[in-house]
């Protein structure tokens, strides 16, 4: 899995003298789920649309399949755009919509007409060739505009948060939906999400921007569980972030106490921060803990309880399945590999 | 609700007194043959059959051409400025809209007269060629200066709804077009044309019914020699007194515009008419 297939180098572009993309590296590979995740303003469009070719970017290279098309017009290139809005052609029905990109390149009637059938199948539209745009739901239009853009078979497909636009239920459904069908076309997908639940359920590879800048580029895991800063770790999930110091080697301190944990190659004595997700919280009676704190709320979310405690250098908000009474003292402890250390983030 | 509809009752009237009495009149008029009396008058379908002379069909057919010829100028010289306004920012485009609408608020027979003032023989057209040194062409009085004077004045009807129908398509359909591999001219004739069906086709149905039904320009610009629909009915009213004739002929026209209204309401149920 070495080979890039699309490659972004020192990317930067600009709006009226306002830099939203800094310098941006990125390389996707052949077949894989790449999602951008940021806020929104963060400039996940802007990299899409420089892709795609609807921007040019102001330097930087885009390398496709080893040649550079920064300066190829959208129509050359090998990618197709599932569009926010979907963008689809209201004077059209769903199968002229769908057969545009074929009718473009000329692809015979008997031709057209199977592909486009077998698309509109794979995207669970069968029997719909003959509806109007504006009959269809919101999910529908959303199917459409996939088929649209996987029938001309491109080698990428470029997403622009097209889920935004559904009610919950439908959204998860269109998620796995999506998963499926990238898996079973084999191509690359590019998708752009503000939603850190959804680039985590869905992706390969999650790409955390923020005010044009990478954050961190890794798998879903890793960035779950290793955020390289605090505004990743804050972004991908809710968690303590504490302030310490990196004594040594696999020895961390905040709030007053020593913690082991598996980090390393920090300078002695450095100033880090401290990520603890809810749940690697262990809470336990006062005298087992490391820390000790002050149950002062507690909220039921369906599967688990979270908790709020407040302790001697500030709130923890952990979570747990058992129930424990407002006022309750507890003991926190955490595991080693459960500590995760960052570098200070620079103040922007 | 009901408040609404009691609002709506001074226009009712209205439209009852000015609209609905007056074309009532039209018909009495149409199918009888007393002239202007209608106590001694009856039932006679002379006047429609007086139609089929010669001399009249002459007129039908030249207002229908020109028409025709009037519309598909409008349109070939509309459809690209409403598309190149459409490139501009939206308060440009306010603007640039606002320029092309300024005639509108000139008084007719003023923009007429300019006309006239810029065709005649000794007008500003002919004193530039003649610096050019080409010889002065003389197209008052004929068609040609007809057909000028309607396509400019009736230009703006052509541009609007053209531009409105435009200037409401997402920007994003145009990339979607790009997107699955059109290029400039497929992009323009299968989404941007196509998109703009309804206003092209409001524009169309207007310019042709203004321009069939026109009397002040052709009267002026043609002189006579170019008489139109709207100059026969003005001739048999005013000067020839033949109001039964006159009225034959209003009717058929005004069948026309109210066929091509509903064909339009049908299509584009929103449009401007
Ligand atoms: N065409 C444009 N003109 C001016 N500013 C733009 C344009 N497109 C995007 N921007 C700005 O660039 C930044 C990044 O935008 P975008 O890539 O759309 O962010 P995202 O998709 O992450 O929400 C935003 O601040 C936005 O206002
Ligand atoms: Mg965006």
């Amino acid at each position: 899995m070495k080979n890039k297939l699309i490659e972004l180098k020192n990317i930067t572009k600009s709006f009226d003298q306002q830099e939203v993309l800094h310098n941006i590296q990125l390389y996707i590979r052949p077949n894989e789920f790449l999602t951008l995740l940021g806020p929104s303003g963060c400039g996940k469009t802007t990299i899409l649309r420089i892709i795609g070719g609807f921007e040019e970017a102001d330097s930087g290279e885009v390398i496709f399949d080893g040649k550079d098309i920064a300066k190829l017009p959208p129509y050359k290139r090998e990618v197709n755009t599932v569009f926010q809005k979907y963008a689809l052609f209201p004077f059209m029905n769903v199968f002229d919509n769908v057969a545009f990109g074929l009718n473009i390149k000329k692809v015979s009637k008997a031709e057209t007409k199977k592909r486009v059938l077998e698309m509109l199948k794979l995207v669970g539209l069968e029997g719909f060739e003959k509806r109007k745009i504006d009959q269809l739901s919101g999910g529908q239009q959303q199917r459409v505009a996939i088929a649209r853009a996987l029938v001309n078979e491109p080698k990428v497909l470029l997403l622009d948060e097209p889920l935004s636009a559904l009610d919950a239920k439908l959204r998860k459904e269109m998620q796995m939906e999506l998963k499926k069908i990238q898996k079973k076309v084999g191509i690359t997908f590019i998708f752009v999400t503000h939603d850190q639940e959804e680039a985590l359920s869905m992706s390969d590879t999650v790409v955390v921007m923020n005010h044009g800048n990478i954050q961190q580029i890794g798998t879903p895991i890793d960035i779950y569980n290793e955020p390289k800063n605090r505004f990743v770790a804050e972004f991908i999930g809710e968690s303590n972030i504490i302030p310490a110091i990196m004594k040594k080697d696999m020895l961390v301190a905040f709030d007053g106490v020593d913690f082991e944990c598996v980090d390393s190659g920090f300078a002695p004595n450095e100033e880090v921060e401290v990520v603890l997700r809810p749940e690697d919280l262990v809470l336990t009676p006062p005298q087992f803990g490391k820390i000790t704190a002050t149950v002062t709320d507690i909220t039921f979310k369906g599967v688990h309880y979270e908790i709020i405690l407040k302790g001697e250098h500030r709130d923890y908000k952990a979570q747990t399945t058992e129930y424990h009474e407002i006022g309750t003292e507890l003991g926190i402890s955490v595991i080693p590999s459960n500590i995760h250390v960052m570098h200070k983030m620079k103040e922007v | 609700m009901k408040h609404y509809r009691s609002m709506i009752s001074p226009y009712v009237l209205w439209a009852f007194g000015f609209i609905i009495i007056p074309f009532i009149m039209i018909m009495v008029y149409a199918f009888t043959d007393g002239g202007l009396s209608l106590t001694d008058a009856g039932f006679s379908l002379d006047s429609f059959a007086e139609m089929t002379d010669s001399l009249y069909f002459t007129v039908f057919t030249r207002s229908f051409s020109t028409g025709i010829l009037t519309t598909l100028l409008c349109l070939f010289i509309g459809y690209p400025m409403a598309f190149f306004i459409t490139k501009f920012d939206e308060r440009v485009q306010g603007t640039l809209i606002l320029i092309t609408t300024i005639p509108m608020w000139i008084n007719l027979l003023l923009r007429t007269y300019a006309w006239i003032g810029i065709l005649s023989d000794n007008g500003l057209l002919n004193s530039f060629l003649k610096m050019l040194g080409i010889g002065p062409v003389s197209i008052m009085y004929t068609g040609i200066a007809v057909n000028i004077g309607l396509v400019c004045n009736f230009l703006p009807f052509m541009i609007l709804p053209i531009h409105t129908s435009l200037s409401k398509m997402d920007p994003s359909l145009l990339e979607a077009a790009y997107d699955l591999g059109a290029n400039k001219v497929q992009a323009f004739t299968r989404v941007i044309f196509k998109y703009s069906i309804p206003g092209v086709l409001n524009g169309v149905i207007i310019t042709f019914l203004m321009a069939i039904s026109a009397f002040v320009i052709p009267k002026m610009l043609g002189g006579g020699q170019f008489t139109l629909l709207g100059n026969l009915i003005e001739n048999q009213f005013i000067s020839v007194g033949n109001w039964n004739f006159g009225a034959a002929v209003s009717l058929i026209l005004a069948i026309v515009i109210l066929a091509a209204i509903s064909f339009l309401k049908r299509i584009d149920p929103d449009g401007t008419v």
